[in-house]
């Protein structure tokens, strides 16, 4: 038995001549959150459909609780309790949320042919689970469209952890929020991880990612910089290295530029 | 029971709910339009076509059989609505399925239920290479099914003139009455019922006696029957679920793991072979086949799903709806002949109609969407 749930190893996937992921590896332990940063373009969304199984990898092998795994699609990925929050959130405004929450795997009862949707229990379960996260939907079967972005996100999340998630990977799970509702989001992904989750948090946000973070992993121009845990990286080297560093000081040199130009006007 | 209601009482007192009322929830549903739209209707009929013998068991019967035939393809267009796709080979496949019962039934001495398998059989193919067109390519229905509507009427009208050298196959009547299967689409029910009510001169008779109304046409019983199973498949099954999903939002119910391809192809399958019922049940009752049946039926069965509450946009609507919008057309067609009116006119209520269907669903949609 291996420590982590999962482990990503020297993970590559090229489309054509272009290289979107070369040699990334990644190594999720239980209840430990992962944050996955880089720029736009870094490759952050072709790593988790890698991830998640939507794209397979052209080199590298995926290791789930000390066994090699082959995802030929988002199912087994699922399967075997790798979960994914996408930043679409897979939820659709026009249905309620109960029919959202168990969408794609609805619970049944009668048998046989006579099978049904179990929508009373199903409503049930949602409202429960919602409750507990702090949100009151005062009614499972109103629309998804009514509720707010952060409901929306815990939502999702909440729904992954109940189809039995050993592993979830949030997609910027925070890029479309407010602050309150951003510290509503962190704060259930710190409980999620506390129960014994693996997470992999996806984001550009470092101020977001830092104070929920145990252990970093930067992507640039589809490679990996490196794993760090916390306690050696600071959120300034972090912000920087996330950045491309040395672009960000550039910046800083032509604004100065800028300025002593318009001072001498 | 009272204990649980007390508790989600207690559990939802947030200062910033407001009280839904039981006629807001009424409103947000999809087949109200359609269902304010048949009372409507009936008034506006009952009024000014009231005693023209319109609503007696004979006239009832009349329209709800026009309405009937529409309603099969209507319900199963409303489904597929609902999946996010069109199909506007439905008026075509019926001409198409038409042929398939009858040129098998007449010219190669096939029994006539083996005609009426293969036609649904076609049926299934037909709707398969649309769903698999469109799952495959990513194109819009709208393209692929219209390529579809011309590919098979023209089929249609090309293989039976070559193998008949005409445009119809009559000669069916005289097969319906030893077929195993053929009183399934044709015929009528209720029968007794029906006598009964004329022995007891509570509906209009023939000089000879026997009640005009016979029966129950098998129609309406499809009518009625898909409705129900329609319905039951969207609200109780995990299957029903599915198409809401494919419908609203396809990447996100393939993330969830929602079969969406499968969904989709199945759908299309679903509105050709409801089209092939539509054909059985009127080349049974005509006792001949005719190239061009099913004329714009693709088009009236869209008007009936959306007048039926369904978005064109998918991911919302309902069968019960689209029966009620296929009973809107079919009681205007019928009772535009009971009135002083030019049934010119027929169409432009049609289309105003829809448009007045349109902005009343967009309305509905944004309802839901946006809690107001």
């Amino acid at each position: 038995m291996s420590d982590y749930l999962v482990e990503f190893n020297h993970i590559s996937k090229f489309f054509g001549s272009v290289i979107a992921l070369k040699d990334v590896t990644m190594k999720i332990k239980k209840g430990e959150i992962m944050c996955l940063l880089g720029d736009n373009g870094a490759g952050k969304s072709t790593l988790i459909k890698t991830l998640s199984g939507v794209h397979k990898p052209d080199e590298g092998e995926i290791i789930v609780e000390g066994e090699k795994i082959i995802f030929e699609s988002p199912r087994d990925a699922l399967d075997m309790g790798i979960a994914t929050v996408y930043q679409d959130l897979a939820l659709v405004s026009l249905m309620s949320v109960t029919r959202n929450f168990f969408m794609g795997r609805e619970p049944m009862k009668g048998w046989g042919p006579f099978k049904t949707f179990d929508i009373e229990g199903a409503n049930k379960i949602a409202a429960e689970k919602m409750g507990q996260i702090g949100i009151d939907i005062r009614d499972p079967s109103q629309a998804v469209g009514t509720m707010s972005g952060g409901e929306r996100q815990c939502l999702a999340i909440s729904r992954a952890i109940h189809f039995g998630a050993k592993v979830l990977i949030l997609d910027e799970p925070t890029s479309a929020l407010g602050v309150h509702q951003a510290s509503v989001v962190l704060k259930y992904i710190v409980k999620a991880a506390s129960e014994g989750l693996g997470v992999i948090l996806i984001t550009h946000n470092v101020h977001h990612a830092y104070p929920v973070g145990n252990s970093f992993t930067v992507l640039n121009r589809g490679k990996s910089l490196g794993t760090y845990s916390k306690k050696d990286l600071s959120r300034e080297k972090l912000l920087s290295m996330m950045a491309g560093g040395e672009e960000l000081d550039k910046l800083e040199v032509e604004l100065k530029e800028i300025d002593r130009i318009r001072q001498s006007n | 029971m009272s204990i649980k209601t007390e508790s989600i009482k207690n559990k939802s007192k947030d200062e910033r709910l407001r009280k839904v009322s039981k006629l807001k929830v009424l409103l947000n549903r999809p087949e109200l339009g359609a269902l304010g739209g048949s009372i409507l209707v009936f008034i506006f009929f009952g009024i000014i076509a009231g005693d023209t013998g319109m609503f007696s068991a004979y006239g009832t019967i009349n329209f709800l059989e026009v309405s009937a035939n529409l309603g099969i393809i209507a319900i199963a267009a409303a489904l597929l609505m609902i999946g996010g796709e069109f199909d506007l080979s439905v008026g075509s496949m019926i001409g198409f399925a038409g042929i398939c019962i009858a040129i098998p039934a007449i010219y190669w001495g096939w029994p006539l239920w083996m005609s009426i398998l293969f036609a649904f059989s076609m049926a299934v193919l037909v709707g398969y290479a649309n769903g698999i067109l469109v799952v495959r390519t990513g194109l819009p229905s709208f393209i692929v099914t219209l390529a579809m509507l011309f590919i098979l009427r023209g089929a249609t009208l090309a293989l039976t003139r070559l193998i008949t050298g005409r445009t119809q196959v009559p000669g069916l009547s005289v097969l319906i009455e030893d077929d195993p299967i053929a009183w399934i689409f044709s015929g009528e029910a209720f029968k007794g019922f029906f006598n009964w009510l004329g022995s007891m001169e509570l509906i209009a008779l023939r000089q000879d006696g026997s009640p005009l109304a016979t029966g129950l046409p098998a129609s309406i019983l499809w009518w009625i029957g898909m409705t129900i199973v329609a319905t039951y498949i969207l609200m109780k099954t995990r299957y029903g679920n599915w198409i809401f999903a494919s419908g609203g939002d396809k990447l996100g119910a393939r993330n969830v793991g929602v079969p969406v391809p499968r969904v989709k192809i199945s759908l299309f399958i679903g509105t050709a072979v409801a089209a092939t019922i539509y054909a059985c049940v009127q080349v049974l009752d005509a006792g001949s086949a005719d190239t061009m049946r099913g004329f714009l039926k693709e088009l009236e069965a869209i008007v009936a799903a959306v007048v039926g509450g369904c978005l064109l946009t998918g991911g919302y609507g309902s069968a019960i709806g689209a029966a009620f919008g296929a009973l809107i057309f079919g009681t205007v067609s019928m009772g535009i002949y009971y009135t002083q009116v030019d049934t010119d006119w027929f169409r432009v209520f049609l289309g105003v109609m829809m448009l007045i269907a349109v902005i009343f669903n967009n309305y509905i949609r944004r309802r839901v969407t946006e809690n107001k």
